[in-house]
């Protein structure tokens, strides 16, 4: 039982820490639009560069997907694929725009 | 327990099941009644509609004759409570809530509750889908498709329709999740999935295909209520000219996202449509060839390929969007792999066939009719999932025969082949022999009176769309004395079911009692009492071997149930 | 009749009927905030402009917004880790403070589209202010959502405990789990709202 009180002390420093850098990221992410003035497309990317170190810490930590079941890091690979071909629509529609015309 | 918990807001799958059975049966047949109310204004259009004219009232058909607004909204309507409203509940609600617990040898589904909620979510869902022709402005008139912006203007019907829609995603997406749940989880002890049956696997792989493609849709349904309600334009793009004026609006938005999303959902669906059946067919041809099925193994890993290929050829419905070449291109190559998987199947079970003493009984006879039926409506696809002759087919006659005689004489009568095979499963009585092949003789050749002259006049370039089947187009000259058959086909359909109806009600009361295992099937479903009691099972599931071992060598009988092990 | 792997895992696949049952729904989630995304690109890509969110939006109020998911996010992971300890009162502390934290992010909410129906933005405004209501609206749809299921918890949650306290714990994870994906997608809605 000491063991498992133990684990769950370390669970929690680990969720602190996440805390800490979820909040750290946020302010970079507010920061960099707020002084840096980068052009329109790299701003883009680093503003969804640090949203997924975001979402990352949260699904692997709080979500606890980085100790997760096989099974359920194979639906969710599933999803992902086709939530990547959802995202393609517009890319795929753009592109029959410039082909067709 | 009272009345209203055992019946009404029960908990037990297979009342559930039964629930969702009839509440499909009744929208079948109610989606039947609006398409022959259809094919009088096709066969006699301008004409009055005999007998029932009189009631539709002066804003659907004054003095009898149908105006062409309620001829859409009963296309729009047929189209949507046949898919959302009569199959997927019968065959993905009905026959996997009875059937799939009891053949993995599970006492019940994993959340219960959830189950009866998603059943009520879909009966609220289908009463606002009926309750919408009694708007001002009739029912969704958009067609099935609700293509945008031709929806977005549409009458007070059209925000009905989403409303409705959204309870049937909710619905689907909690049964689905409750069918994945329960098949990985509450498998009996040794039922590998390699044991399962091959029905257990067709539901499975459509419950996946509900899940994560519905969702695309009640986004779309959500933009498109924004749109309606709160006077967005996400379909409307700028200067929008209705009526003869410039729709005042921001503007800005593309028709072609909805119909992205919409068919993102719809192509899935058209197998959520058809591998339950597939499924249902496969364990009734097994059972009456008593031999295994032929390339079990192939066959899941067809359908799971199915499944997977499903999502990625939506755009093959949008070749003439002028979607461009590339684009057109990928989407007919991944149309034409898909062909493969669904050919694996269908020769699996034409070639379980083979060398069988085949029992031609009525759950064999629809079944058998099954396979050319889909046959036809998979081969007269592929024209369509090519990008050149579908610029000639696309929105004609031709694609309502195509995609019908994979529903009608397909899936629908697959599902009757299950309802007359696990009948006695769920009353402890059999329907009658007689009755049944007085179904299924008229039934097939009245399908096909109906939907295989629509080839012919698709040819002709007969538009699917017109409120008078053509009679105003020159070209459509030759064709349209073929809607009159096709008309008096389809009032021929509906007396072939009667002796169904009073088939079903009869065998209720007074059918021959069978026991546990009336059709000597191996599955496990038929281990449990019939009717089973709630928790299914008598006595413990241990399963020792696959799901087909009929006429095993060396046997005393020619069929070895999945928990019983083998004679040394 | 009991429906067996409602607390203890299965052997085969290491886990719980609740669990595997919420995963399935947060990915049928995925798609649809997949979906909304993909609309937002669309409308983003095919329109002749596009504002920056922080010329109409208001940004400091978002970003107060941000870190409040964030903190909620922790408190409930904390309630999580206080059953596993068998610690009722700390649970319910944490519980209470989520529903909370949701309850300033709401009236943060409010404020935020008070001040834009007032300055006459809305959704018929213009794409970009319509895509804006929706996800905003939506998610808030979430969080609501969310909040009522925790205060069911937190409120009705002292029977359970006495009963099967295991049992308490997986529903109050699995409740967790909908709620850092409701964080998780107010994650991405921020920057591409308000910065973009």
């Amino acid at each position: 039982m000491t063991n498992h009180a133990e684990a769950i002390d370390q669970h929690i420093r680990t969720y602190l820490l996440v805390f800490g850098s979820l909040i750290v990221l946020t302010l970079l992410t507010v920061g960099s639009w707020h002084f840096l003035h980068l052009p329109i497309g790299p701003h883009i990317a680093v503003a969804l560069i640090i949203a997924t170190i975001k979402a990352t810490l949260v699904a692997c930590f709080f979500m606890h997907l980085i100790s997760e079941r096989k099974l359920i890091l194979a639906v969710l690979a599933l999803t992902v694929v086709f939530f990547f071909v959802l995202l393609l629509l517009p890319v795929m529609t753009s592109l029959g725009d410039q082909v067709g015309h | 327990m009272g009345f209203w918990r055992k019946y009404v807001f029960s908990i037990d799958h297979k009342v559930i099941g039964i629930q969702y059975a009839v509440t499909g049966l009744l929208f079948l047949s109610c989606g039947f009644c609006l398409m022959m109310l259809m094919r009088w204004q096709l066969a006699y259009p301008g004409q009055p509609i005999p007998f029932i004219g009189s009631w539709l009232g002066d804003t659907r058909a004054p003095g009898g004759i149908m105006l062409p607004d309620f001829y859409n909204q009963l296309g729009a309507m047929h189209g949507t409570i046949m898919v959302f409203l009569g199959v997927v509940p019968l065959a993905v609600g009905g026959f996997g809530n009875f059937v799939l617990p009891l053949q993995i040898g599970a006492v019940d589904m994993a959340f219960p509750k959830l189950n009866m909620i998603s059943y009520w979510c879909l009966f609220v869902g289908g009463v606002i889908m009926l309750g919408s022709f009694f708007l001002p402005g009739g029912a969704a008139q958009s067609g099935w498709t609700s293509y945008a912006p031709l929806a977005d203007i549409a009458p007070t019907g059209q925000t009905a329709w989403l409303f409705g829609m959204i309870f049937l995603i909710t619905s689907s997406l909690l049964g689905s999740m409750n069918f994945i749940v329960t098949t990985i989880q509450l498998r009996a002890k040794g039922l590998t999935f390699f044991r399962l049956p091959f029905f257990v696997w067709a539901q499975f792989v459509t419950s996946f295909l509900l899940l994560l493609a519905f969702p695309p849709l009640e986004a779309a349904g959500v933009l498109q209520l924004m749109d309606r309600l709160a006077g967005t334009s996400f379909f409307l793009p700028t200067g929008l000219v209705v009526s003869g004026e410039i729709l005042q609006v921001s503007g800005g938005g593309s028709p072609l996202l909805w119909q992205h999303l919409f068919w993102f959902l719809a192509h899935p669906e058209v197998y959520v449509l058809i591998l339950p059946a597939m499924g249902i067919v496969a364990e009734i041809i097994a059972n009456n060839t008593r031999k295994p099925l032929w390339g079990y193994r192939s066959m899941v890993y067809s359908v799971i390929v199915l499944g997977f290929l499903s999502f990625v050829v939506w755009a093959h419905h949008m070749f003439i969007t002028g979607m461009g070449t590339v684009m057109s291109s990928f989407f007919q190559t991944t149309t034409m792999i898909m062909s493969i998987p669904s050919v694996i199947l269908l020769s699996c079970l034409f070639i379980s066939l083979y060398g069988a003493s085949i029992r031609f009984n009525t759950p064999m006879l629809f079944a058998l009719a099954f396979l050319p039926m889909f046959g036809i409506g998979g081969l007269t696809g592929l024209p369509l999932g090519l990008s050149a002759p579908d610029i000639a087919l696309h929105d004609t006659y031709y694609v309502i025969g195509h995609f019908h005689y994979i529903v009608a004489p397909g899936t629908i009568f697959a599902l009757f082949a299950g309802i007359y095979y696990w009948f006695p499963k769920a009353t402890g009585r059999r329907m009658s022999e007689f009755l049944g092949k007085l179904h299924f003789w008229p039934s097939l050749i009245f399908m096909n009176g109906v939907f295989m002259p629509m080839f012919i006049q698709g040819f002709a370039g007969v538009s699917r769309r017109l409120a008078d089947g053509g009679v105003t187009y020159s070209f459509a000259g030759n064709v349209t004395p073929l809607n009159r058959m096709m008309s008096w086909s389809a009032w021929g359909l509906a007396l072939a079911q009667l002796p169904f109806i009073i088939n079903f009600f009869m065998s209720m009361r007074s059918g021959v009692k069978v026991g546990n295992n009336p059709w000597h099937a191996t599955t496990l479903e038929w281990q449990a009492p019939s009717p089973p009691p709630h928790g299914n099972f008598t006595q413990d599931i241990v399963v020792s071997h696959g799901p087909y071992e009929y006429s095993v060598p060396g046997q005393k009988e020619d069929f070895l149930p999945q928990n019983q092990p083998a004679e040394a | 009749m009991e429906i067996p792997y409602i607390v203890e895992p299965r052997q085969d696949t290491g886990l719980n009927n609740g669990k595997l049952g919420i995963w399935l729904f947060l990915a049928s989630e995925v798609m649809l905030f997949g979906a909304l995304f993909a609309a937002y690109i669309m409308m983003r890509v095919g329109g002749p402009t596009w504002p920056l969110g922080a010329s109409i939006l208001n940004v400091p109020m978002a970003t107060l917004n941000t870190l409040v998911l964030i903190t909620s996010s922790i408190t409930m992971v904390m309630a999580w880790a206080s059953l596993m300890r068998r610690n009722y009162s700390a649970y319910q502390l944490y519980m209470f403070a989520t529903v909370g934290l949701g309850l300033v992010f709401l009236t943060v909410k409010y404020f935020e589209y008070g001040h834009k129906f007032h300055d006459g933005l809305y959704p018929s405004t213009s794409t970009f202010l319509a895509i804006y209501f929706t996800l905003t609206g939506l998610h808030m749809l979430h969080v609501i959502a969310g909040m009522v299921v925790i205060t069911y918890f937190a409120l009705a949650g002292r029977s359970m405990f006495r009963k099967n306290p295991q049992w308490l714990t997986n529903r109050v994870e699995n409740t967790g789990l909908f709620w850092h994906f409701v964080d998780l997608v107010w994650i991405f809605l921020f920057p591409v709202l308000y910065l973009m």
